[in-house]
């Protein structure tokens, strides 16, 4: 049990949990019982049945209630005496500001993603609060300890960016499963029901430049006196027979690849063919309950549909969204709950699939893919947990010596399933946490002012509510209070180039990036240049000083993280690749972080090695002397990036 | 596996969970049976988490009734006095396990764990005690490996903030990943006693200091006819004899076993909540593992000390017998 000073220290605390999902409901229940009295909780979700596999303090009847109320309630019911404050409210909202932040003595954050991870990390850096990090994913998971000037920050280092995909392997030349999910839910599906304005690759584009894309604005329209069967068929022939047709012209592309077969309608369906029974479930009124499952009688989520099969729901599920939700096209987007949608996105897939010799595949697969649902299950939260509430307690009692980042492994490291680590230091030339200067390359006179704010400010840089000053002169202000006039100018900044802003950003100057709501500010000197490689440049821009992850070298279409901010199931974003080579990770010479990644965001897993020499203060001593940890700090990482740049 | 589905409800309510184990993992859960005898906090955290999991059904054993001690790392325990007075811990906490899940089925057993018969266990696939004696330990395993049919046997305890699992799954095939590939294996475990009887001065040097000191204290505890846990620093100067004796006959260094670890030992009546999260996280993972025959399981202690934070798989078998 902990010491009395422990104790003290524990019952005097004042604590911040941001999330009360997967790892929230263990962190709470674990802080009550180690005897905390004073707990904010803080959680804009609500409760979906998904969560009840995990989420212990939720019941069936809790369903579509706050998650940080109902998780309060539960944990009075064996704690009555403590407090517990809970805020159904997004961490985000500026109620939550760093005078908020100063009244606690740790932050626990138990979140679901990267976005809020950032917000939360700059705040309670202003605020000087100690944070502990915590994620899951299925077996893996990790704590990590932020102290200002002391460990590393949550932005020290990078976080691989979301996986993704070259624009023509998902156009023209899939080879897995994942590429046709990625076909079928951000261009077939955002071409048939989403915003029709925005730019869609879904028409391939044949060798000679002949494309067949002249009359294809119309052709994913519903004509007039067109009749919904017929659209259907003509759709399906579009994209899976037609389409395919004129991608095997090229022979160039097939050349050392498996030519695709192009599948048309009446291959697979006879031609009067009824489908489902729409009368059958579809008298509900209930949009969300409509599904072509249902009314085709397919009941198995986990069962793969055969080419015909996965044929009727693609022609049932594009009839449904017109005759029951005709009022939601054009402004549809992927949405993993949406059963209509996700049906349409499992049949497209496999019927690409099918056509390019790929193994099908279930709804319920399928709908993991494309929503990207992370894995999860109760017992790496309830570990992690445990892990946050040790490092709190050693926090509170000050005993910075001691703070561990600790890594669930799924296979045994060296014998341990459980495997702390001495925190990294804070990386010096961090934006975040040291304030040091970025520098941008750009072609000043050639880029627009808009691209700078959505490509490096909120993209890369994270902010919400931006301030972009030159010198005193406000170039560029985001918020609610602002008036007409401001609204104005700053809209009509956007669509200038940089060069020429009322005060032109050209190279030799320096701009001062701002968000007041995460109290962080970042000075960006600018850098003319004219030319930027195409494909490993694309944004036309070169952020200097801000680290990002080493990702696939594929890019362009991603797959989007399907979780975001409010999304439901996740109790993760720091899930960690483990190297499966024990032998080479031992013997490893060189040691630096390892940056990998899973699907859409990752931490890096750090190697072991068996370096005595190293004078680095990360050597963790077993009691022999000859058995230890070593990881190697950043430097050499650091070091080889500068030399990239 | 035979090919039941899973219901649309489970399917539903395991979502998560099946994208991490799979579906035929899932159903071999719902089928198992579970006996858990020792309500203490970290037993608590164990069934939440295979409630959680949708095993087949959990049947919990202990007729003590709940005191001020019980309710220190128990979430199962209301605080509502009129709630608990005169039911046994396990009724107790059989009524909040039912509610965290609808589909598994949750009962309490009259009886006292060290006269649990052969053809009780017999009804269940894995059986697991926690605060039981070192005899009690010894005779329920006995009776597991008696039985035609294998039963997984765990015990588990927490004492200061240290935690123990102990794990016999007699002859264990599983399948594990690989790198890319699913690849089989096969595990010989030895029991209880014969775990403990490998001689010590066979151990690996670097074995955890935690695995000689629980030894010694269940060694003082089992003459002295306490029980589990029923220990103060007053104990300390007679442990301290004891640990010279077993030191001597094992022919290892007494700074194997250090003082300041005993006295913890010794002291630490009441478990620490973030250690039986812990604990109680990873054997209940534990048991899922065994049940669906996927991933490869522990062999067969693991240790938890937030002293260092390290979570150690120790391999206690006799290298010459046949496991
Ligand atoms: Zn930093």
């Amino acid at each position: 049990m902990a010491s009395q000073q422990q104790l003290d220290a524990i019952k005097g605390a004042k604590v911040l949990m941001v999330g009360a999902g997967g790892i929230g409901c263990e962190l709470l229940k674990t802080l009550a019982l180690s005897g905390f009295q004073d707990i904010h909780i803080i959680d804009m979700d609500t409760i979906e049945v998904s969560n009840l596999n995990r989420q212990f303090l939720f019941r069936q009847s809790h369903v579509g209630q706050s998650k940080a109320k109902v998780a309060r309630d539960a944990v009075l019911k064996f704690r009555p005496h403590i407090n517990i404050t809970a805020h159904h409210d997004n961490i985000k909202s500026s109620d939550f500001d760093v005078d908020f932040f100063k009244k606690f003595d740790v932050v626990l954050n138990g979140l679901d993603n990267l976005d809020a991870r950032r917000h939360v990390n700059r705040i309670r850096l202003a605020a000087g609060v100690p944070l502990v990090e915590s994620g899951t994913t299925g077996f893996l998971g990790q704590v990590a300890v932020h102290v200002k000037d002391r460990t590393e920050c949550y932005e020290c280092y990078p976080k691989p960016a979301p996986k993704s995909y070259p624009v023509c392997t998902i156009t023209s030349t899939p080879s897995k499963f994942v590429h046709c999910i990625v076909w079928a839910k951000d261009l077939l599906f955002a071409k048939l029901f989403g915003d029709k304005n925005q730019e869609n690759d879904l028409n391939v584009r044949s060798s000679d430049g002949a494309s067949s894309s002249e009359h294809t604005d119309d052709i994913f329209e519903l004509r007039n006196d067109e009749d919904i069967d017929c659209y259907g068929r003509r759709i399906y022939d579009h994209v899976f027979g037609y389409n395919i047709e004129l991608a095997l012209s090229n022979d160039e592309t097939w050349k050392n690849r498996t030519r695709p077969k192009p599948i048309y309608s009446s291959d697979v369906l006879s031609n009067n063919q009824q489908n489902g029974n729409l009368d059958k479930s579809c008298s509900s009124s209930d949009v969300a309950l409509v599904s072509t499952m249902a009314t085709l009688g397919l009941k198995n989520p986990q069962e793969v549909w055969n080419l015909a099969e996965n044929s009727k729901v693609l022609l049932e599920a594009l009839k449904l969204f017109f005759m029951k939700r005709q009022k939601e096209i054009g402004s549809l987007t992927f949405d993993k709950d949406d059963q209509l949608a996700v049906e349409f996105v499992t049949a497209a897939a496999n019927i690409r699939a099918a056509s390019f010799g790929i193994p099908l595949h279930s709804l319920f697969e399928a709908k993991g893919i494309a929503g990207n649902i992370v894995h999860a299950v109760a017992t790496t939260n309830a570990v992690v947990a445990g892990l946050i509430v040790i490092e709190a307690i050693k926090l509170l009692n000050k005993d910075l010596e001691n703070v561990r980042m600790t890594f669930c492994n799924e296979h045994p490291k060296r014998k341990m399933l459980l495997m702390p680590v001495e925190p990294f230091e804070p990386n010096k030339t961090c934006f975040v946490c040291s304030k040091t200067p970025l520098t941008l390359e750009v072609n000043a006179p050639h880029t627009k002012f808009r691209d700078f704010i959505e490509k490096v400010v909120r993209a890369k840089l994270g902010m919400n509510l931006p301030t972009v000053m030159k010198g005193h002169f406000l170039l560029y202000e985001d918020g609610n209070d602002l008036d007409e006039d401001e609204r104005q100018k700053y809209e009509a900044n956007l669509e200038k180039v940089l060069s020429k802003l009322p005060s032109p950003v050209i190279g030799g100057t320096s701009i001062v990036v701002e968000d007041l709501n995460q109290t962080l500010s970042c000075e960006i000197n600018i850098k003319q240049r004219e030319e930027f490689d195409e494909e490993k440049e694309p944004e036309g821009m070169v952020l200097i000083g801000w680290l990002q992850a080493p990702t696939d070298t594929e890019n362009k279409a991603s797959v989007q993280n399907g979780e975001s901010t409010s999304g439901a199931g996740t109790d993760q974003v720091m899930p960690l690749e483990i190297a499966e080579d024990e032998e080479a990770e031992v013997n490893a010479v060189s040691k630096k972080r390892n940056f990998s990644e899973i699907s859409n965001s990752s931490v890096s897993h750090p190697l072991t090695g068996n370096d005595k020499t190293s004078k680095n203060k990360e050597v963790i001593l077993e009691d022999e002397g000859d058995d230890l940890i070593v990881l190697d700090h950043l430097n050499s990482e650091m070091a080889k990036k500068k030399r990239l740049v | 596996m035979d090919g039941e589905e899973l219901t649309e409800q489970e399917t539903a309510l395991y979502d998560r969970q099946i994208r991490v184990w799979g579906a035929d993992a899932q159903r071999r859960l719902s089928k198992a049976h579970v006996l858990i005898g020792g309500m203490k906090g970290t037993i608590a955290e164990v069934c939440k988490n295979i409630v959680l999991a949708g095993v087949g059904s959990v049947t919990l054993v202990d007729d003590s009734p709940v005191t001020e001690e019980s309710l220190n790392a128990n979430f199962l325990i209301p605080s509502d006095e009129t709630l608990y007075e005169g039911r046994s811990i396990a009724e107790v906490c059989c009524d909040s396990l039912k509610d965290f899940n609808p589909m598994v089925h949750v009962s309490a057993e009259k009886g006292d764990l060290s006269s649990l018969s052969t053809e009780i266990l017999e009804k269940f696939d894995v059986v697991i005690v926690s605060g039981c004696s070192l005899s009690t330990k010894k005779a329920i395993n006995g009776k597991c490996r008696k039985l035609s049919k294998r039963i997984a046997f765990y015990s588990v305890d927490c004492r200061d903030s240290c935690g123990e699992i102990f794990v016999d799954l007699q002859d264990h095939s599983c399948t594990k990943k690989q790198v890319n590939e699913t690849v089989e294996c096969r595990l010989q475990y030895p029991s209880f006693e014969e775990a403990i009887a490998v001689p010590w001065k066979i151990l690996p040097k670097r074995i955890s200091k935690l695995y000689f000191a629980t030894r010694v204290i269940e060694r003082f505890e089992e003459t002295e006819t306490r029980t589990s846990g029923e220990t103060s620093l007053a104990d300390l100067p007679n442990v301290l004899k004891l640990r010279k004796e077993l030191c001597e006959a094992q022919c290892i260094s007494e700074s194997q076993i250090p003082d300041s670890l005993l006295e913890r030992l010794l002291l630490g009546k009441l478990e620490f909540p973030p250690v039986c999260a812990i604990i109680g996280g990873i054997l209940g993972q534990e048991v899922i593992k065994a049940i669906s025959c996927k991933g490869e399981p522990i062999k067969n202690f693991f240790y938890f000390d937030a002293a260092d934070g390290k979570g150690l798989i120790e391999d206690i078998s006799n290298p010459n017998s046949a496991s």
